[in-house]
């Protein structure tokens, strides 16, 4: 018996519609929810497989407690477990005072967990300190939003990207990073191909595949390039004079800036042609409708509000917002950001978009909890949370459903200070993230498809997530741990006093919630769970007695500022903090893969999404690894002004010379040096407080390390990457990933100045079973060469070559497709980079990872003759989710420039 | 010019290679004699184990028929034992008294099974395994009696026990190491090979020492006994427990000896005119009992009688091949190595195929492989070419295909054609075959 229940995908801020099948205790597969407005039943690579996410074996189950930092974990119960907890804090609350506690909650929690989380730190504890990852994603939109508008309310529609004449996309590779809303654009062009696009970016990512122009900008120049483009639109008469009149303030200074931004100082700073920059103004200028999309480009930097606020210039001076087609709209990276915003989960705010600076909004606030007042002492960004807790002052942390040790840059500080907390607290749901292993007490959290609540997508859409299937374990949800430890909690803080924690299940959570949300710009005071179910997901506003949300905001031009006007920001362009120079001469930008999400903790458990990228990589241009006599795939050191890490180097033309890329998933699970933002720097906005984690100054130089470790093992591939993770440890080079797509195994690369001693070698044959049975064995002590091929049935189902491993792509590639009694078994111990003959490919990249087709068929298919539709008719590849179809529009388009 | 006269005491395999040898390089310097103690023209004594198994006949083993005595001129003396050297007069004196004179004469006469020294050696069922006359005894045994035991594990001893357990008997093998071949395996190859002949039927007591075998009452043997007390059933004992160098004669004449006739390195004695060359003799210390050696020996001694003078022999690595069907088992050089060395093993249970290499300063010095032996010929060019393998190393286990599969310019190649005759500094093996 399988049932279906409708839910919302846990990735993105797209918030698709998911339809999961289960049978009540185990999810079984997931289809998109053709009646949800934000995806009509379309999902992409990521969400069409998060019934192949969530291994057992990586799920944090039973609390765990250890009493001291260099103590093990042992399990608990949950009674002593936040017994425990809630006696932490209230002794360090006791002797340090609230704001020796911080909280550190995630843009993935459903409103009603934020909403308690807001409410124990801010009514019950006191103190604003209280901060989420959004912090790293969105901040600077909300101040953009804020400053330039009024309040943190993205005015448009996602049909609006289907209507617009124009579109600018800036900063956002949003073919990997919103799949489902690019699928909804490259349909729209189709459509109708009069429609413009243009993508402002470094890289010439997959999102560039379906741009009329690309405007390849030096990383961080956006300001400038806005007002270059706005001094392009006044001098060619193409602002909407009566607009900025009637509803705008500010003009005139910004005006007299943007002089100052002609075509040839703009194309100098941005490193574009000049031509191109006036096509740009001339195709904004002139379109009927004109929207821009942004994400992390604009986001993620020491002028991330500027840079938000000098966009939003443009469609005030255009006219362009609060009409269909037309209006700012970011993109927002995790499922409920936007509720993280509206219930105040971000240092600096209160709920309802109210802001904890702000007396008036503290005291209604109070009221409407029934608490003395509020904290008046602004809490914590992200970045000041951690450094305040390596500097001792933060006594307690709770963490909750986000991973700092892998997200947050300079990861040596974060380190330090996760060591130097004294009780951390991390609400996961799974065990193994980068941060768990600093959690002196670890609770199991429920996750997707285990709880209930309500989200809101980048659109202002709520829906309603609903539960399929029993959390497994002893895993409970957010809201539910909060709420029990707040209640323990009140009891040292408010003895004898009525609880404010009564909360039974989370449609109490969210009817206390909207009432904070009444009269304010978000108003949706008139929904509920019960009328979600009725009416389908809603867009906010939506008070008291509407039937139907809102499809756009600021259609009359009013504004929810004092005087009702928008507001123009006149900001000089400043430079990001590391401009290249002698020392560290090239600019590492990150930003996210195509199948992989955030920090991997969940996508990182299907192997099948390791088919497009198993590997972190740094990528460089061409020139940029010939000038330094680096070769493709060759292992490099790079060096920021905080850290250095080690990886293979890519020779990548999407980068400029002098950039440098790797994406933002790889944390230390995955690379050993504490991941990518080991690098990466926390200087941050000063307004939004968002760190420039795409702009980092970099070296690189190459590494001799002469011995390698290669290894692919099937099955238990969690416990293995446990227990070998730590085994790397050791080595200057080691990267894990997962493989495979029925049958997972574990993969992993590393390398050496030396080999490591037989024991370590005996050990790890032990945990990756080549230990002894059916094995193929090759050893030269001599030259630290050894290598171990387990055959079962007549397949390869483990793999370890250490000393040498030439051979590992084409055996990886046997093992992949399961071949029995292979004719080239006496070939697989061999130092052979292919086997004589031929006839065994190597494995390769994985383009459609719905259909299951190789780079190579693709390839293959293209040498044939084929165009998209033959390839698509042919192969199925670009057929389901449609993720692949820019990258395959990109190899025909190689093979046509190549003949 | 007038022909010289050349005789040769022992019409095997070593001796008329070294005739074809001569021939070849002149044909008509020597009226040439040749006495044979066994009443059959030259045959492939290491094809004895094949016929015993059924899988050749004797005829399929001769190597050269009495048409080529005859078309070489040769005369040729079968049947005839030569029981006095007369150095004097140089002649040869046969067992019916048949004599012929010599200018060069030139010892063949071989090996024989060594016969374990334990009551009960000169019973009738015991038989030493060296001709066809010992094949034929045993064939006609194995017709009429169940059980056999073959005393020796090395290569002769199972080659025999293999062809008499396919001819039907029960058969068991005595070794006294602790594995089998343990001069040309080392023990994991040794083990797997154990296994596999186990597999075949073929039983094994090892290590155990035999102390008697014992009488049935009639004078034929009945059964083994050993030194721990037990004893098994025997119809037929099988004596493989090594050889003994005939060298009687040689003695008899006042040649050196010590464990085989001494030579120098153009396989002469110390009589100038008398050469020996084979089983029977003993060349920088080492009796070889293997078949390439004596063909290399056969080589430099007819190179000497042609009176070139140029060949010298230095001695040869040797390396072994089991005559068992369906076991490739191969050894060469220095297979067991020692704390100079360093050592390459492969082991593929799926195959049943154990490979171990040794390296002794960037060389290759010996290798054992069990299962696949098709890179065999390379290895002993490589251990007797002496070449630095140090380039090609992480090939070496997988043979000449293994560095043509790789790339051009990827690794130099070195020159393994070259066959040149050098002393190895492999301690070479002493077989009984």
């Amino acid at each position: 018996m399988t049932f279906k229940t409708a839910s919302t995908c846990c990735y993105c801020g797209v918030g698709c519609g998911v339809l999961i099948e289960h049978d009540g205790e185990r999810i079984l597969d997931v289809q998109g929810d053709p009646t949800h407005p934000a995806n009509y039943g379309r999902l992409c690579t990521k969400g069409s497989t998060l019934h192949k996410t969530g291994d057992l074996a990586a799920r944090a189950l039973y609390p765990q407690l250890r009493l001291g930092k260099g103590l093990a974990r042992t399990r608990v119960d949950w009674d002593s477990a936040m017994g425990h907890a809630a006696q932490m804090f209230g002794q360090a609350i006791a002797e340090h005072g609230p704001d020796s506690v911080a909280f550190y909650i995630s843009g993935q929690l459903l409103t009603e967990d934020y909403y308690a989380f807001n409410k124990l730190a801010r009514a019950l504890i006191g103190t604003n300190n209280i901060d989420s990852n959004s912090r790293l994603c969105m901040s600077s939109a909300v101040v953009g939003y804020k400053r330039s508008l009024g309040a943190d309310s993205p005015p448009c529609s996602y049909e609006d990207i289907e209507r617009s004449d124009c579109v600018l996309i800036v900063g956002s590779n949003m073919a990997y990073a919103h799949p489902v809303l690019f699928r909804r654009l490259e349909q729209a062009k189709a459509e109708f191909p009069d429609k413009r696009i243009i993508v402002v970016d470094p890289r010439r990512t997959d999102t560039c595949e379906l741009s009329d122009l690309h405007l390849q900008i030096q990383p961080g120049t956006d300001v400038a390039l806005f007002h270059g483009l706005l001094h392009l639109l006044v001098r060619g008469k193409l602002i909407d004079r009566a607009y900025i009149d009637a509803h705008t303030r500010g003009f005139s200074e910004l005006a007299a800036l943007a002089a100052e931004y002609t075509p040839e100082r703009v194309s100098t700073i941005c490193g574009i042609p000049q031509a191109d920059l006036e096509t740009a103004a001339r195709l904004i200028g002139s379109a009927p409708s004109f929207l821009s999309l942004w994400c992390m480009g604009l986001n993620q930097s020491t002028s991330g509000s500027a840079k938000n606020s000098a966009l939003i210039n443009l469609h005030l001076a255009t006219g362009q917002i609060g009409k269909a087609g037309s209006g700012p709209f970011s993109l927002t990276g995790q499922p409920n950001a936007m509720g993280g915003r509206e219930t105040g989960s971000l240092s600096n705010l209160l709920p309802g978009h109210r802001d904890a600076g702000n007396a008036e909004h503290r005291d209604e606030v109070a009221d409407y909890w029934g608490v003395d007042h509020l904290p008046c002492t602004p809490g914590l960004s992200a970045i000041e949370l951690f450094e305040a807790a390596r500097s001792g002052r933060i006594k307690a942390l709770y963490i909750a459903c986000t991973n700092p040790a892998q997200s947050l840059p300079d990861q040596t500080l974060v380190r330090e200070a996760l060591a130097a907390c004294p009780f951390v607290i991390v609400q996961e749901a799974f065990g193994n993230t980068e941060t768990c292993q600093y959690a002196d007490l670890l609770l199991p959290a429920a996750s997707w498809g285990e709880k209930q609540g309500s989200v809101t997508n980048s659109e202002r859409r709520i829906s309603h997530v609903r539960a399929a299937i029993p959390a497994p374990g002893e895993a409970r949800a957010d809201w539910n741990i909060v709420c029990d430890f707040a209640r323990r909690l009140e009891k040292q803080l408010r003895p004898g006093q009525a609880s404010l924690f009564d909360f039974s299940a989370p449609d109490e959570l969210f009817d206390e919630f909207i009432g904070l949300t009444r009269g304010r710009d978000l108003d949706y005071s008139g929904l509920s769970h019960a009328m979600i179910d009725e009416l389908g997901p809603q867009q906010w506003p939506f008070p008291v007695g509407a039937t139907v949300g809102t499809r756009r905001l600021y259609a009359n031009g009013r504004f929810p500022t004092d005087d009702r006007r928008a507001r123009f920001l006149h900001e000089p362009y400043l430079p990001a903090i590391e401009q290249r120079d002698s020392e560290f001469p090239l600019t590492l930008n990150t930003g996210r893969l195509r199948d992989q999400w955030h920090g991997m903790s969940r996508t990182g458990t299907a192997a099948q999404l390791f088919g497009h990228v198993d590997q972190a990589q740094l990528s460089l241009h061409p020139d940029d690894l010939e000038r330094r006599h680096l070769s493709d795939g060759q292992l490099v050191k790079v060096t920021s002004r905080r850290g250095e890490l080690i990886l293979p180097v890519l020779a990548d033309d999407q980068l400029r010379p002098g950039q440098a890329f790797i994406p933002m998933h790889w944390g230390d699970r995955y690379l050993k040096g504490l991941g990518v933002n080991v690098l990466t720097q926390p200087a941050f906005d000063p307004l939004s407080k968002q760190p420039e984690l795409k702009h980092t100054g970099i070296d690189v130089q190459p590494v001799a390390l002469a011995w390698e470790l290669f290894v692919l093992v099937e099955g238990d591939v969690q416990q293995r990457f446990d227990a070998l993770r730590p085994l790397c440890e050791q080595f200057d080079f080691a990267s894990f990933a997962l493989t495979g797509r029925d049958r997972p195994a574990l993969l992993i690369r590393a390398a050496h100045t030396v080999a490591p001693d037989t024991a370590w070698m005996d050990n790890l044959d032990r945990l990756i079973g080549v230990n002894e049975g059916s094995v193929l064995v090759y050893d030269d002590p001599g030259q630290s060469v050894g290598k171990r091929i387990r055959i079962e049935q007549g397949r390869i189902t483990a793999i370890r070559l250490t000393g040498e491993a030439v051979a590992r792509d084409w055996l990886r590639g046997l093992w992949e497709r399961g071949e029995i009694s292979s004719p080239l078994h006496r070939w697989f111990l061999a130092p052979l980079a292919s086997p004589p003959g031929g006839g065994a490919a190597a494995t390769d990249k994985t383009i459609c990872n719905c259909m299951n087709v190789s780079a190579s068929r693709i390839r293959a298919g293209v040498e044939h003759g084929m165009d998209l539709q033959g390839l698509k008719d042919q192969l199925g590849c670009g057929t389901q989710c449609g993720s692949c179809v820019p990258e395959i529009k990109r190899m025909l388009v190689a093979r046509v420039l190549t003949t | 010019m007038q022909r010289l006269k050349l005789v040769l005491i022992g019409n095997g395999m070593a001796g008329i290679r070294t005739l074809e040898e001569l021939i070849k390089l002149t044909p008509d310097m020597y009226d040439i004699t040749v006495f044979g103690a066994e009443p059959h023209p030259n045959y492939n004594r290491i094809m004895l184990s094949p016929v015993l198994a059924g899988e050749q006949t004797f005829d399929d083993i001769i190597l050269n028929d009495l048409d080529w005595y005859r078309d070489n001129g040769i005369q040729l003396h079968l049947g005839r034992r030569i029981e006095k050297i007369d150095r004097i007069r140089r002649r040869v004196i046969a067992d019916d008294g048949t004599e012929a004179e010599y200018d060069r004469l030139v010892l063949a006469t071989g090996s024989r099974p060594f016969m374990l020294p334990v009551p009960g050696n000169h019973l009738g069922g015991v038989i030493g395994y060296r001709d066809i006359e010992d094949t034929q005894a045993m064939l006609k045994i194995a017709r009429r009696y169940k059980h056999a035991v073959v005393i020796g594990g090395g290569l002769l001893g199972l080659e025999a026990a293999n062809g008499l357990k396919l001819r039907g008997m029960n058969v068991t093998v005595v070794h006294i190491g602790e594995t089998l071949l343990e001069r040309q395996l080392d023990k994991t190859a040794g083990t797997l090979l154990q296994q596999a002949l186990e597999q075949r039927g073929l039983n094994f007591l090892l290590p155990k020492f035999t102390s008697e075998l014992v009488d049935d009452g009639a004078g034929r043997v009945c059964a083994v006994r050993f030194n721990d007390g037990t004893e098994i059933p025997a119809d037929l004992v099988v004596m493989a427990a090594g050889i003994r160098p005939n060298t009687e004669l040689a003695e008899s004449a006042g040649l050196a000896c010590n464990r085989g006739i001494l030579v120098n390195d153009t396989l002469q004695t110390f009589d100038p005119r008398i050469y020996a060359i084979g089983e029977c003799v003993s060349h920088r210390g080492i009796a070889y009992g293997l078949v390439a050696p004596l063909f290399e020996q056969a080589k430099v001694c007819a190179n000497h009688l042609a009176m070139l003078g140029f060949g010298r022999y230095q001695g040869s690595v040797t390396s072994t091949k089991l005559k068992v069907t369906g076991i490739d088992l191969f050894s060469a050089g220095d297979f067991l190595g020692d704390q100079e060395c360093e050592f390459i093993t492969l082991s593929d249970p799926i195959r049943g195929v154990y490979k171990k290499l040794v390296i002794r300063k960037d060389v290759l010095v010996g290798a054992c492989l069990y299962g696949d032996t098709s890179d065999s010929g390379w290895y002993v060019r490589l251990i007797q070419n002496g070449q630095d393998i140090s380039e090609i190393r992480h090939h070496l286990m997988f043979g000449e295909a293994s560095l043509a599969a790789q790339p051009a310019g990827e690794i130099r190649r070195i020159d393994t054609s070259a066959q040149r005759q050098t002393a190895s500094n492999a301690e070479p093996l002493r077989a009984i075959a």
